[in-house]
C-alpha cells in the first residue's frame, strides 16, 4: 500500500523538540528539523506531540457472531481515532476463535478493513469451555500468526490446564493472558465486595477472586519457565502480587484499563449498567494503586477492554446487564488524565506502556514492515500518532465510531485530542485536515 | 414528602413520621369500621408491577390503594408480558403510556426500582415493594408502625434483628430507617449471612444471640431458607436453629414486655418455633393488618398530598418545556385535586 509522501513538521516526539517527520513508502524517510520534501503533502505538527502507533493488547471486535455491537469494521475505525495502529481482538466471538480458520477470519478482515493491524488472540481452551486445549500451534502457524492467547471473559481456572497451555506455548514463543478470576468466588457476582455492594444489595465480586489466580499464575509461570499476562489487573492486592514476582525476576507482565485508572465503583449507586465491567470498578485506594504500578513499571501496559454491546444488553437492571465499556476512543485521552497531567507519567512513558511493550508482548514488534511499537525513527515503520495534549473535548457517545454506545466517559471532559493517525505511512484518521491545516 | 421511595435511607426522620403519624390516622379511619373507603386518591391509577411472586406483598398494596379508592391494576410476571421476556423498559414506557400514577415495583433485581425512577422511562411516582437483596421500606415502615404501637416512641429502644442480613432486603430497610428514628439495632447472624462493610452500618453486630436478648425491646426474626446450607453458609437447618433459632428457651430470657416481629412468611422450626410465633406477645398477625396502614399512608402522602406538588419537581417542569403547553392545564386540575384530598376531612359516602 504506497500512499503519497506525508511530511509532519514541527511535532515534538515524545514531547523532546520540535522535529519533522518524512513518512514515505510505508516507513519514517527521514527524522530532524528542516526537512523538505517536494513532493510530500505537509502536515503541520505545530504544538503536537509524535507518538509510535498505539497497540492495543486487549480489544473486542465482536465479529463474527456480534455483528450487532461491533464488527472488525467499525471497531478499527475507533481504534484509529483512538491513536491505534494495532489491535489484539480478544477470541470471544461466536464461533471463539479456537481455530486456525476462525483467527485467519478475523485477521483477513483486518487486512480488507485497513484501518489498524488486527492481531486475533486465539483461545485457550475449545469454545473457552476450560476444559480442553485449543489447536494453539495451529493459531500459530497460520496465517494470523498467533502469539496470545486468552480465554478472556473467562478465567482459566483449572490448575493443572493452566500449567499445561503456559508450558505448550513456549514452542512458539506465546504468551497466556489470564482473565484473573476465581469462578466459584464470583458467582453472580455483580461489582466490586465492599461496604457499598452490602449496602446496594449488589453480590460481591472480591479482589481475593483476582488475586488468588494472579498468584497461582505467576507462581505457575515462574515454574514453567514460560510468559504469563495478567490481563485488566485491578486491585492493590495484584498490584502487589506483581510487584513481588518482578523482583523476583518471574516472567510475568500485567495490564490495567483505562476506567481502572479512573473510574470507582462509586458509580455503581446509580445502578446503571454502563459503570458494570469484568473485573469491576473497585475502590479509590485500588485506583491509587494501579496508577503507581502503572508509573513504576510494574503494570507493563494500558489495554483497553473495549466491550462493545448493544443498548438493550446496557439499557436495563444491573443483574442482566452486560459487563463492559467502550474504551478505544478514550483510552489516550484518560492516560493523559490520570497520568500525564498528574506528573506520573511522560509521553516517553506513554509511548512504551502503550505501543513498545503492547508490541514486544504481543511479540508484533519485529517482521519486515509490518511491526509495531517501534520507535519514531529513520527507517522503522510509518505508525505514528499526532496528539493535541492542550486540547480538551467532553465525550459524546453519538460521536463514536464504535458501533455501540456504552461509554462511561459520556458527559466527562477529558484532555487532549488524537489529531491524526498513520498506518505505514497512511492517514487512518484525521491526518488530511491536521491542525493548523495541509498544504 | 419524597417522590419516589425507593430506600429507607431517603427519608428524613420527619418524614418517616409523618408516614407513620399518617398510617395511624389511616388506622383510625378504616379500624373497626364496616366501610373501610376513603375517597382520598378516586380517579388515581396505581399499578402493581411484580416482576416476583409476592402475594403478601401485593395484596397488602392492592388492599391499601382500593381502600383510597385508586384504580388498581395488578401487572404480574405470569400471564403477561413480562414472562415473555419483555424488557424492564418496555414495561415503564407501557405503563407510563396508560397513565400510570404510582407504580408498586418488586423485582428480584436490586435496584430496578431505581432505575425505573432515574432512567426517565416513567413520570410516575415509584414505590419499590422489595428489589433483590437490596431494600423493602414499606416492610421497614410496617415494622416501625408496629414497634411504636408496642413501645411507643422508639428512640433509645434496642431492636435486636436475628437471620440472613446478606440475602434479606428487610434487615437493611430496618436498619436504616430505625437508626433514623433514634432506636438502637444490634444485628445478630452467623458471619456467613452478614454482608461486608456490616460494621460500617449504623448498627452493632453480635453472634451471639443469647447475649443480646435479656437487653432487647424487640426481636426480629429474619426468614432464613433451609437451602442456604447448599452454598455452606451454615452447615445444617438444625445446627442453625440451635444457635440462632427464637425457642421457648430463648423466649425466656426476652424482658416481660419485649415483643416479636417477623415479616413471614414463617419457617416455622427454623428460624422460629411454633410456640414462639403463636405467643401472646407474638405480633407476626398485627405487621400484616398495619401494613395496610403504612402502605395507605405512603400511597396517600405520595399520589395525594399537597407537599407533593412541590416534590413533582423538575422533571416535571423540564417535561413542560419539552412538552409544550397543552398538557399543562390538566396537570393543574390534577393538583387542585390532590390539595383538597385530606383523609381526615373527607370519607367515603357512597
Amino acid at each position: 500500500m504506497s500512499a503519497e509522501p506525508i511530511l509532519i513538521t514541527g511535532a515534538r516526539v515524545l514531547d523532546g523538540e520540535p522535529a519533522d517527520l518524512l513518512l514515505r513508502d510505508g516507513r519514517i524517510a527521514a527524522v530532524g528539523a528542516g526537512l523538505d520534501a517536494a513532493d510530500a503533502r505537509v502536515v503541520d505538527g505545530t504544538g503536537l506531540v509524535a507518538l509510535p502507533g498505539l497497540v492495543d493488547l486487549h480489544t473486542h471486535l465482536r465479529e463474527p457472531g456480534r455483528e450487532d455491537a461491533e464488527t472488525v469494521e467499525t471497531g478499527t475505525l475507533a481504534a484509529a481515532r483512538g491513536g491505534f495502529t494495532a489491535v489484539h481482538a480478544m477470541a470471544n466471538t461466536d464461533p471463539v476463535a479456537d481455530t486456525a480458520g476462525v483467527v485467519e477470519q478475523v485477521w483477513r478482515l483486518g487486512r480488507e478493513s485497513g484501518h489498524a493491524d488486527v492481531r486475533p488472540v486465539g483461545a485457550v481452551t475449545v469454545g473457552l469451555g476450560g476444559e480442553q486445549l485449543a489447536e494453539l500451534g495451529a493459531m500459530a502457524d497460520s496465517a494470523a500468526g498467533v502469539r496470545v492467547f486468552s480465554d478472556d471473559g473467562v478465567c482459566v481456572s483449572d490448575a493443572m490446564l493452566m500449567r499445561r497451555a503456559l508450558e505448550y506455548v513456549k514452542a512458539f514463543d506465546g504468551v497466556v493472558a489470564q482473565h484473573a478470576q476465581e469462578p466459584r468466588l464470583t458467582e453472580g457476582a455483580q461489582m466490586n465486595e465492599g461496604e457499598l455492594s452490602g449496602r446496594l444489595g449488589l453480590r460481591g465480586w472480591p479482589r481475593v477472586a483476582e488475586e488468588a489466580i494472579v498468584a497461582r499464575d505467576v507462581l505457575l509461570a515462574a515454574h514453567v519457565g514460560s510468559r504469563v499476562h495478567i490481563c485488566h489487573l485491578s486491585t492493590r492486592g495484584s498490584v502487589e502480587i506483581v510487584r513481588l514476582a518482578k523482583e523476583r525476576g518471574m516472567p510475568v507482565t500485567a495490564e490495567v484499563t483505562p476506567h481502572h485508572l479512573l473510574l470507582t465503583d462509586e458509580l455503581a449507586t446509580t445502578y446503571d449498567p454502563l459503570y458494570k465491567v469484568n473485573p469491576p470498578l473497585r475502590t479509590a485506594d485500588d485506583v491509587a494503586a494501579v496508577r503507581e504500578a502503572l508509573a513504576d513499571g510494574t503494570i507493563d501496559v494500558v489495554a483497553t477492554d473495549h466491550a462493545p454491546h448493544p443498548v438493550e444488553d446496557k439499557d436495563c437492571e444491573w443483574d442482566v446487564a452486560a459487563f463492559g465499556m467502550l474504551g478505544l476512543e478514550t483510552a489516550l485521552a484518560v492516560v493523559q488524565h490520570t497520568m500525564v497531567d498528574t506528573g506520573l507519567l511522560d509521553w516517553a512513558g506513554v509511548a512504551e506502556r502503550m505501543s513498545y511493550a503492547p508490541a514486544r508482548i504481543g511479540r508484533c514488534d519485529t517482521g519486515d514492515g509490518g511491526a509495531h511499537g517501534r520507535p519514531l525513527a529513520e527507517g522503522e515503520p510509518a505508525n505514528v500518532v499526532l496528539v493535541d495534549p492542550s486540547a480538551s473535548g467532553t465525550v459524546d457517545p453519538r460521536a463514536s465510531s464504535s458501533l455501540s454506545r456504552n461509554t462511561p466517559y459520556a458527559g466527562m471532559k477529558l484532555p487532549g485530542a488524537v489529531v491524526a493517525t498513520f498506518l505505514r505511512g497512511r492517514a487512518t484518521f484525521g491526518g488530511d485536515a491536521a491542525a493548523g491545516g495541509v498544504s | 414528602m419524597i417522590r419516589h421511595l425507593l430506600s429507607t435511607a431517603d427519608l428524613s426522620r420527619d418524614d418517616a413520621t409523618l408516614v407513620l403519624d399518617t398510617a395511624e390516622e389511616m388506622a383510625g379511619l378504616t379500624e373497626g369500621r364496616s366501610v373501610k373507603k376513603l375517597p382520598a386518591l378516586r380517579g388515581r391509577t396505581v399499578v402493581n408491577l411484580f416482576f416476583e411472586d409476592s402475594t403478601r406483598t401485593r395484596t397488602s398494596f392492592e388492599l391499601a390503594a382500593k381502600r383510597l379508592s385508586a384504580d388498581v391494576v395488578n401487572f404480574s410476571a405470569k400471564g403477561s408480558s413480562l414472562s415473555k421476556g419483555e424488557s424492564l423498559k418496555d414495561t415503564a414506557l407501557t405503563l407510563e403510556a396508560m397513565g400510570a400514577d404510582g407504580v408498586v415495583v418488586r423485582h428480584s433485581a436490586s435496584g430496578a426500582p431505581y432505575r425505573l425512577a432515574t432512567s426517565g422511562w416513567i413520570n410516575a411516582n415509584v414505590l419499590n415493594a422489595g428489589d433483590g437483596t437490596h431494600e423493602h421500606p414499606t416492610q421497614a415502615l410496617l415494622d416501625a408502625f408496629t414497634l411504636r404501637r408496642h413501645l411507643g416512641e422508639l428512640a433509645g429502644r434496642h431492636v435486636v434483628i436475628v437471620g440472613d442480613v446478606l440475602h434479606g432486603r428487610v434487615a437493611r430497610s430496618n436498619v436504616l430507617l430505625l437508626a433514623t428514628l433514634g432506636a438502637r439495632v444490634t444485628l445478630v447472624a452467623p458471619p456467613t449471612l452478614l454482608p461486608m462493610g456490616v460494621e460500617q452500618w449504623p448498627c452493632t453486630v453480635s453472634y451471639d444471640l443469647d447475649a443480646v436478648l435479656p437487653d432487647a425491646d424487640a426481636v426480629m426474626m429474619l426468614r432464613v431458607q433451609r437451602e442456604r446450607m447448599h452454598d455452606a453458609y451454615f452447615p445444617s437447618a438444625r445446627e442453625y436453629s440451635r444457635r440462632y433459632g427464637l425457642d421457648a428457651r430463648r423466649f425466656a430470657r426476652l424482658a416481660d414486655d419485649a415483643v416479636v416481629l417477623h415479616p413471614g412468611p414463617m419457617n416455622r422450626g427454623m428460624e422460629i418455633t411454633a410456640d414462639v410465633a403463636d405467643s401472646d406477645r407474638s405480633v407476626i398477625v398485627e405487621q400484616v393488618t398495619n401494613g395496610v396502614y403504612v402502605r395507605m399512608a405512603v400511597l396517600y402522602l405520595m399520589l395525594a398530598g399537597a407537599a407533593n406538588d412541590g416534590a413533582r419537581d423538575e422533571r416535571r417542569s423540564e417535561r413542560d418545556e419539552v412538552g409544550g403547553a397543552a398538557n399543562d392545564g390538566a396537570r393543574d386540575e390534577r393538583r387542585s385535586e390532590r390539595d383538597q384530598a385530606d383523609p381526615s376531612a373527607q370519607e367515603e359516602t357512597t
